[in-house]
C-alpha cells in the first residue's frame, strides 16, 4: 500500500469529525443508546432476589410453628403473605404472583418435639422460573436449618447441626449482582456501539455517492481506512468514559484496577469492534444490511455469550469454543476483574491476547476487502 | 405491441465516425465492461477518441452505458477487455494522472452535512492544493459560481443549481486537464442548466478538455462534439452540426391546424413516408424517411389551411433516425379504453379545479393562491423549477397533501372534505414509477386492480386488456426490479389505469427513458386525453412541454404565467430571441417576473 | 372494502416473502437464537471447578470430598496446599468455590462438637458462586445429618411445573414470545418505512383505502407472522427438546393473537416517525431490548426498582411470557390467562389508537 499522506489524512479525519458531530443519529448511538442500556441493565437485571413473595400457610399454630413463622418474616428474603386458603395460594402461584408457598403442617409442634426425622415443612416452589425456585429452596432450607440451630442452642439440646458453614465472598464482599452485571453490560454496550456506529460509516457514504467522488482523487486505501477507524475509535473511548462515569459514580460500583491497564484493554477492544463493523460496513454498501449484521453478528453474540450474564463453563464444548472468537467475552472478564479485583496482569494479559489477534484478524480482513475503486472485492 | 415499429437497426456507425485526428486526449478501444459473467454487457465495444479542448457531449437514455463509460474513464472501474488511455496513460492504476482528472459524480459527490468552505477545503486538501494557489483557486471559485455569499450554508441546504456548481468547484480544484461530468444539469431547472453552461463553456475555451454526459438532446446540440449512445454502443460521433447535417431536408412542420393536433397526429403517422412525429406547440413536427419524399395531405385531414413547412432538423432527429424510427400513433389503449362520461353535474371546463390554493409549511409559503381550471379531455402540464411549488400543488390536487387554505378540487368534488368519493375516479403515477419492486409484475397488477376494487372476471378481462395492449406477456413472472425501464414505465401506466380512472396525474413519468419509449407514452397519453381522460402532467422536459394543451408555470409559489405553449412562446418573444423555444419562454418568463419583483420592492 | 382490505394484506405477504432483507431479519434471528441460546442462556452451574484445602487428615473430610465429587455441578476437585494457592485459584477464576477444610475437622466431629467449615466464593461471578454454595451447603447439611447425634426434623422440597428445574423449560417457552416479538416488529416497522423508500406509498394514500384500512393491512401480516413463528419455536421446544405443552392450544394462540396486535401497534408506530428502513430497524433495535431486560425473562420483576418495575407491567412481552410459560408447563385455564389477555387487550388498544393518529397526520 502507499505511504499515507498526512495532510490528506488529516482533511479525510476533519470531514468525518465534522459528519459525526452534525448527525444526531451519531450521537444517539454513542452516547444516548449506552447510558439508557446501563441504566436498563443495570438497575433491572438484579440478581439478588430480596422481595421474594412468598405464600405461608399455616396449619399449625402452635408456639413452635408462630415462631417459625416469625423467623420467616423476618429473614428479610421474602414478602411473605398469610391468612390465604391453599387453593388461593396456588392460584396465585400459578398465575406468577408468587414464587413459592411454604405450608407449615399440622403436626410440625409434634414432628419437631419427637426429633424423629418426620416431615415438619412443605416447600413447594414455581419450577417455571428455575433461577428464583432455587433461591428459594435454598433460602428457605437455609432459615429452616438456622432457626433450628438457634433453637436447638437456646434449648441446649444436643440436635444441632455439627457442621457449621460460613460463606464469604472473595471480592464483591457484598455480592451485589450488579457489581458484576454491570462491567459486562458495559462491555455489550461498547459491542453495540463500537460495531454499530461503523457498520453505518462506509456503507452511508456508498448509498450518498460521495465515497465514488472520493475515490476519483489521489487518496490511498491505507488513508481511507485510517480516517475512518480513528475518529471512531476517539468517540469510543469518550462512551467508553462516559460508562465509567456512570457506572462508579451513578450506579455506585467500586472499581479497583488501574486506568491505564482499562485504557489499553479498551483500545484493544474497540479495534476489534470497530474491524467488525467496518468489514460488514465494506461488504454490504447499504446502510440498512450493515446495521443488520451488525446487530445479529455483534449484539446477539455479545449477550448470550460474553459471559455477562450467562456463565460460560456451563455451556456446553461447542459453544464455549465458540466463545473464544468473540470480542466481548475477553473484554467482559478485563472488565468484571478490573471493577472488582484490581489489577493481576498474567490474567489480564490473557485476554489483551485474545483480543489483539481477532483486532488483527478483522482489520486485516476489512484492509483486503477495501477497493480502491468501484468494482466489489 | 402492435405499433408500426421495424427492428431497431442501429445505422453502421462507419458513417458518423470522422478521422481520428493526430492529437487526442482520450482514447478508447474496444473497449468492453460486464458485470457479472451471465448478465448482459454495459459497454459493447466502444472505441471513440476525444480531442484536447472543447466539450463532447455523451447522449443516451438511461441504461446506454454513459456513466459505466464515465466510471471507466475516471479509473473508477477495470475494463473487461479493451483499453482506455487518458492524456496517454492508463487511468485505473493509483498515479500521477489522477491529479489531472476531475470528476464529477451523478449526485454530485458534496457531503451535504459540511458547509460550502467546508467542501471546498476538503477537496482542495485531498488534490493537493495548498498556500497561494489555495487562497487563489478558492477565490476564483466562489465568484465563478456565486456561492460567495454561502460559504457557512451546509451543502445539503442549498438548492439544486447550487448544489451542481458547488460540486463542479470541487472537481475543479487542482485544475484538472479533463473533467469529467456525469449527468449535471438532472433534475436541476433550466436557469440554473444554462448558468453551468455558461461556467463550462469559458472553461472549454481555456483549453480544458470536457466530457459531459447528458440525456437531453437539446443539451447536446450545444456541444462541440457529441456521441450518441444506446444499450452500450456508440451510434453515432460527430460534431451536431455533422450529425444533424444527415438529417437535412427531413424535418418538417405541418402547420395551420384547423383540426385537434392529436388527432392530425395519428393521421400523419400513418403515412409510409413519416418515420417519426411529435407535437410541437400548435404544430405536428415530422420526420420523413427520406429527404424529399413529404406525406399527402389529404389523409391527414389537418385542414384547408394545412401546409407541409421545412425546419432545421434537431439532434433528437437524428437520434430516432438511428434508432429506425419512432413508434405508430395508434395506441391499443384506444380499443380497450371507454369514453368518458362526467357526472351529469360536473362543470365539463372544471374536471379539475385549484381555487386560490396554498399551502404553508411553518412559516414557508410554499403554494401561494393558485388557481387554475383544467377542462375534461385536456392535457394540462405544471412546469417549474425545483422547490417552487410545483410538486406541492400537484400532491394538493391528487390528495396527498392538505391545503391550508383555498380549495383543490377534482369533478366538483372538495378533496379536504370527501377524499374518498374523489380517489375511487383518480388515477396516479408516482416519479420513478413506484411499484413493488419485489412482487412480480402479475402480482402488481394484481394488486392495484384490486385495491380499487376490481374483482373476479372483471379484473381478469381487465388485466388481459392491460396485458395486451402493453406487451407485458412475456414479462408476467419477473419482478419488476429485473424489468427494463421501459417495460417498467409500461406497467406503472397500467397500473394505474386498470380501474379506468377519469382524471389521470402523471409526476414526471418520462424520466430517463429513450426519446422512443417517450413517444410511445405519449401516444398512450393521446388516445387517453382522445377519450375524454383529463390528464395533469409535471415535466422537467421542455419538449414534453410542447405536447400539453395548456401549460401552468409556477415560480416561488404562484402561478406566473398560463396558456397554450405557443401563447408563452409567443408572450416571451424579444429583439434579441424572435423564436424562442419552450426553454428560452420558460427563463425569459421567470426573469422577467423577477425583475418585476424587484421594481416593485423598490 | 373488505376485499380491497384482503388484496392489501395479500400484497404485505407477498412482500415479506419477496424481500431477501426482511426473509433473512425472519429467518437468521429464529436460527441462532433456537440453536444456541438453550444451550447458552442458562443460570444452572455445570463443570465447574471447586478448589479444595485440606488441612485436615482425617477419615470424615475424605468421605466428605468424595459425596462432592460426586455432585453434577462440580466436574473437578482442584486439591490446594497453601495460602498462596488458595489466592491464585480464587484471582484467576480457575476455581469458582473454595472449601478451607480446618485441622481438627474429623476429630471435632466424632466428638460432637461444632466443626466450622469455611467456603469463599469468587464474588466477580457471584450468582454462579451462590448456586455453586447452595449445592455445596446441601451436600454438606445432609453429611452432617447423618453423622449428628439426632436426626432432625426434615423439609420436604417440590418444585411445581417443573420438578428437575431444567433451564430449557424456561428458556424455550419464553423464546416463544422473544423471536416473535422480532419477527412482528421486523415486518410491521419495515413495511412502512420501505414503501416510504420506495415511493410506493403515495400511491397507496391516493387509493381508496383510507389511513385506518391501510394500518389495518399492514397490521394483520404482523400478527400472521407473529403466529407463524411462535408456531414454529413452539413445536421445536416440544418436540425437539422435550419441553411438556400442558395447556389449551386455543388459548396459546389466543395469547399470541392479542400478542401480536400490540407488537403491531409499537411497530407501526416506530414505522411512521423513521424516514428511511435503517431508522425502522435502528427503533426496533432500541425497543428490543428494554423488552427483552424488563419483561422478567432474565431477572424477576420484584427485584427491579419501582421506575423499571413500572415499564416492566407496561411491556407487552411480560403478558407474552406469562400465557407461553402458562400454556407449557402450568396448564392455563381461561380465568388464569385472562389476567395477561388482559392487559395485552389494554396495551394494543393504545398502541394501535396512537399508531392510526400519527398515520392521519402524515396527510395532513
Amino acid at each position: 500500500m502507499r505511504a499515507v499522506n498526512l495532510r490528506r489524512l488529516k482533511a479525510l479525519c476533519r470531514k468525518e469529525a465534522y459528519q459525526i458531530v452534525r448527525d444526531p443519529s451519531s450521537i444517539l448511538v454513542a452516547f444516548v443508546l449506552p447510558v439508557v442500556l446501563l441504566f436498563v441493565m443495570g438497575y433491572a437485571i438484579n440478581l439478588d432476589s430480596s422481595h421474594l413473595p412468598l405464600g405461608l400457610l399455616m396449619e399449625d399454630h402452635g408456639p413452635a410453628a408462630v415462631q417459625f413463622e416469625q423467623a420467616l418474616k423476618a429473614s428479610g428474603s421474602f414478602t411473605v403473605e398469610t391468612g390465604v386458603p391453599r387453593e388461593q395460594l396456588i392460584q396465585q402461584m400459578t398465575r406468577g404472583n408468587l414464587r413459592g408457598v411454604v405450608v407449615v403442617r399440622s403436626d410440625f409442634g409434634a414432628a419437631l418435639a419427637e426429633g424423629h426425622g418426620g416431615a415438619a415443612i412443605q416447600v413447594l416452589t414455581d419450577g417455571s422460573e428455575p433461577n428464583t425456585a432455587s433461591f428459594v429452596g435454598s433460602y428457605v432450607e437455609t432459615i429452616w436449618e438456622t432457626w433450628q440451630q438457634q433453637r436447638g442452642q437456646n434449648q441446649a439440646r444436643m440436635d444441632t447441626l455439627p457442621i457449621d458453614l460460613r460463606p464469604r465472598a472473595w471480592f464483591n464482599p457484598s455480592t451485589l449482582s450488579r457489581n458484576f452485571l454491570v462491567p459486562g453490560s458495559i462491555a455489550v454496550v461498547m459491542t453495540v456501539i463500537g460495531v454499530l456506529l461503523t457498520s453505518l460509516v462506509v456503507a452511508r457514504e456508498w448509498e450518498r455517492g460521495t465515497m465514488e467522488a472520493l475515490l476519483a482523487t489521489p487518496v490511498t486505501k491505507a488513508e481511507l481506512l485510517l480516517s475512518k477507524v480513528l475518529p471512531y475509535y476517539l468517540l469510543g473511548i469518550l462512551a467508553m468514559v462516559l460508562c465509567l462515569v456512570v457506572a462508579v459514580l451513578i450506579m455506585q460500583v467500586p472499581f479497583r484496577g488501574s486506568l491505564g491497564a482499562l485504557f489499553v484493554l479498551s483500545s484493544l477492544f474497540l479495534g476489534c469492534a470497530l474491524g467488525m463493523g467496518l468489514f460488514l460496513s465494506t461488504v454490504m454498501r447499504n446502510q440498512f444490511n450493515a446495521a443488520s449484521a451488525a446487530l445479529v453478528a455483534g449484539f446477539l453474540p455479545a449477550m448470550m455469550l460474553s459471559g455477562f450474564v450467562f456463565e460460560i463453563t456451563t455451556m456446553p464444548l461447542a459453544l464455549r469454543l465458540l466463545t473464544r472468537l468473540i470480542p466481548a467475552r475477553y473484554f467482559t472478564s478485563s472488565l468484571q476483574t478490573l471493577f472488582q479485583v484490581g489489577t493481576p496482569v498474567s490474567f489480564l494479559a490473557g485476554n489483551a491476547l485474545g483480543m489483539l489477534l481477532l483486532t488483527t484478524f478483522w482489520m486485516g480482513l476489512t484492509t483486503l476487502k477495501t477497493s480502491r475503486t468501484l468494482e466489489a472485492k | 405491441m402492435n405499433v408500426h415499429r421495424p427492428a431497431p437497426q442501429p445505422e453502421a456507425d462507419s458513417a458518423f465516425q470522422p478521422a481520428r485526428p493526430e492529437a487526442v486526449a482520450i482514447e478508447v478501444k474496444d473497449l468492453v465492461k460486464r458485470f457479472s459473467p451471465e448478465g448482459s454487457a454495459a459497454l459493447n465495444g466502444i472505441s471513440t477518441w476525444m480531442k484536447p479542448g472543447g466539450i463532447t457531449g455523451l447522449v443516451g437514455p438511461d441504461g446506454a452505458g454513459k456513466t459505466t463509460l464515465m466510471r471507466t474513464l475516471a479509473g473508477l472501474l477495470a475494463p473487461t477487455s479493451g483499453t482506455v488511455r487518458i492524456l496517454g496513460q492508463d487511468p485505473l492504476p493509483d498515479g500521477p494522472l489522477r491529479e489531472q482528472i476531475g470528476y464529477m459524480p451523478q449526485k454530485f459527490g458534496l457531503y451535504e452535512d459540511l458547509s460550502v468552505q467546508e467542501n471546498l477545503d476538503l477537496y482542495a486538501d485531498l488534490r493537493g492544493v495548498v498556500g497561494e494557489a489555495r487562497r487563489e483557486s478558492f477565490e476564483r471559485m466562489l465568484a465563478f459560481t456565486d456561492l460567495a455569499r454561502f460559504t457557512d450554508r451546509m451543502a445539503g441546504k442549498l438548492s439544486g443549481g447550487m448544489k451542481q456548481k458547488l460540486g463542479l468547484a470541487c472537481s475543479l480544484l487542482g485544475a484538472p486537464k479533463v473533467l469529467l461530468l456525469d449527468e449535471p444539469g438532472v433534475g436541476v431547472d433550466p436557469i440554473s442548466r444554462r448558468d453551468l453552461w455558461r461556467m463550462v463553456r469559458d472553461l472549454a475555451r481555456s483549453g480544458m478538455t470536457i466530457i459531459w454526459s447528458t440525456a437531453y438532446l437539446d443539451e447536446a446540440e450545444l456541444c462541440d462534439e457529441v456521441r450518441l449512445m444506446n444499450e452500450g454502443r456508440i451510434l453515432a460521433a460527430g460534431t451536431p452540426a455533422e450529425l444533424m447535417g444527415a438529417m437535412l431536408g427531413r424535418s418538417l412542420h405541418l402547420t395551420n391546424l384547423a383540426a385537434p393536433r392529436r388527432d392530425v397526429l395519428q393521421r400523419a403517422l400513418r403515412a409510409p413516408e413519416v418515420m417519426d412525429g411529435v407535437i410541437q406547440g400548435d404544430n405536428v413536427r415530422l420526420v420523413v424517411r427520406t429527404a424529399g419524399q413529404w406525406p399527402d395531405l389529404e389523409p391527414l385531414q389537418a385542414g384547408p389551411e394545412a401546409a407541409l413547412v421545412e425546419v432545421a432538423p434537431r439532434l433528437e432527429d437524428a437520434f430516432i433516425s438511428l434508432l429506425g424510427g419512432g413508434p405508430g400513433g395508434d395506441s391499443p389503449l384506444a380499443v380497450v379504453t371507454h369514453a368518458v362520461i362526467l357526472p351529469g353535474h360536473t362543470n365539463q371546463d372544471a374536471a379539475i379545479e385549484a381555487r386560490n390554493l396554498t399551502k404553508r409549511f411553518g412559516d414557508f409559503i410554499a403554494t401561494d393562491a393558485v388557481s387554475f381550471r383544467v377542462a375534461k379531455g385536456e392535457v394540462f402540464g405544471l412546469l417549474g423549477p425545483n422547490g417552487a411549488g410545483k410538486s406541492t400543488t400537484f400532491k394538493m390536487e391528487c390528495g396527498l397533501l392538505k391545503p391550508t387554505s383555498g380549495q383543490a378540487l377534482v369533478m366538483g368534488i372538495d378533496l379536504k372534505q370527501s377524499p374518498s368519493e374523489a380517489r375511487q375516479r383518480l388515477g396516479y403515477m408516482a416519479q420513478k414509477f413506484s411499484l413493488y419492486t419485489q412482487l412480480t409484475a402479475q402480482q402488481n397488477l394484481e394488486f392495484f386492480s384490486g385495491i380499487y376494487g376490481l374483482q373476479g372476471e372483471a379484473q381478469r378481462l381487465k388485466m388481459e386488456g392491460m396485458i395486451q395492449a402493453f406487451d407485458l406477456g412475456p414479462w408476467l413472472s419477473q419482478r419488476t426490479l429485473d424489468l427494463p425501464l421501459g417495460f417498467k414505465q409500461r406497467l406503472a401506466l397500467a397500473c394505474s389505469i386498470m380501474h379506468e380512472p377519469q382524471i389521470l396525474f402523471l409526476d414526471e413519468p418520462t424520466s430517463g427513458v429513450d426519446p422512443i419509449t417517450r413517444r410511445e407514452f405519449w401516444t398512450h397519453i393521446n388516445a387517453l386525453a382522445q377519450k375524454g381522460v383529463t390528464i395533469m402532467v409535471t415535466t422537467h422536459f421542455m419538449d414534453e412541454a410542447e405536447y400539453c394543451d395548456r401549460i401552468g408555470l409556477v415560480f416561488r409559489g404562484k402561478l406566473i404565467a398560463l396558456g397554450t405553449p405557443d401563447q408563452l412562446k409567443r408572450d416571451s418573444i424579444t429583439p434579441d430571441c424572435p423564436h424562442p423555444t419552450m426553454e428560452d419562454a420558460f427563463i425569459h418568463l421567470i426573469q422577467a417576473y423577477q425583475a418585476e419583483r424587484t421594481e416593485v420592492a423598490s | 372494502m373488505l376485499y380491497r382490505l384482503l388484496r392489501l394484506i395479500r400484497k404485505e405477504l407477498q412482500v415479506v416473502m419477496g424481500d431477501k432483507k426482511t426473509r433473512l431479519m425472519l429467518v437468521m434471528p429464529v436460527l441462532l437464537q433456537t440453536l444456541i441460546f438453550p444451550f447458552a442462556a442458562t443460570l444452572e452451574v455445570r463443570n465447574a471447578t471447586l478448589a479444595v484445602y485440606n488441612q485436615d487428615a482425617g477419615a470424615a473430610s475424605q468421605e466428605l470430598l468424595q459425596r462432592l465429587s460426586r455432585t453434577p455441578s462440580f466436574t473437578r476437585l482442584l486439591p490446594v496446599h497453601s495460602e498462596a494457592e488458595v489466592q491464585a485459584a480464587l484471582d484467576d477464576q480457575t476455581a469458582l468455590v473454595l472449601l478451607r477444610i480446618p485441622q481438627h475437622f474429623s476429630r471435632n466431629l466424632a466428638a460432637g462438637a461444632p466443626a466450622p467449615l469455611q467456603i469463599l466464593m469468587d464474588g466477580r461471578r457471584s450468582n454462579s458462586a451462590q448456586i455453586a454454595m447452595g449445592y455445596v451447603s446441601q451436600v454438606v447439611q445432609s453429611f452432617g445429618a447423618e453423622r449428628g447425634a439426632h436426626p432432625t426434623s426434615r423439609l420436604v422440597l417440590r418444585n411445581v411445573y417443573n420438578p428437575n428445574l431444567d433451564f430449557k423449560w424456561h428458556v424455550l417457552p419464553s423464546l416463544v414470545a422473544i423471536i416473535t416479538t422480532i419477527g412482528c416488529l421486523t415486518v410491521t416497522a419495515l413495511s412502512v418505512a420501505r414503501e416510504r423508500e420506495e415511493g410506493t406509498f403515495d400511491q397507496l394514500l391516493v387509493s381508496p383505502l383510507t389511513p385506518a384500512y391501510i394500518m389495518v393491512g399492514k397490521a394483520v401480516p404482523g400478527v400472521l407472522v407473529a403466529l407463524f413463528q411462535g408456531g414454529i419455536i413452539a413445536t421445536v421446544a416440544v418436540f425437539g427438546y422435550g419441553v411438556p405443552f400442558s395447556g389449551s392450544l386455543p388459548l396459546l394462540i389466543l395469547g399470541l393473537v392479542c400478542y401480536g396486535l400490540a407488537l403491531a401497534g409499537v411497530g407501526l408506530f416506530i414505522s411512521s416517525i423513521s424516514e428511511t428502513q435503517q431508522q425502522a430497524f435502528l427503533g426496533v433495535f432500541a425497543f428490543m431490548v428494554p423488552a427483552t431486560t424488563l419483561s422478567g425473562y432474565i431477572s424477576p420483576i420484584e427485584n427491579m426498582t419501582v421506575f423499571f418495575r413500572i415499564l416492566a407491567y407496561i411491556n407487552p412481552l411480560t403478558y407474552c411470557i406469562r400465557i407461553v410459560k402458562g400454556a407449557f408447563l402450568k396448564g392455563f385455564g381461561f380465568a388464569d390467562a385472562w389476567t395477561a389477555i388482559g392487559p395485552l387487550l389494554l396495551i394494543s388498544f393504545c398502541t394501535l389508537s396512537i399508531a392510526l393518529y400519527l398515520f392521519r397526520r402524515h396527510i395532513a
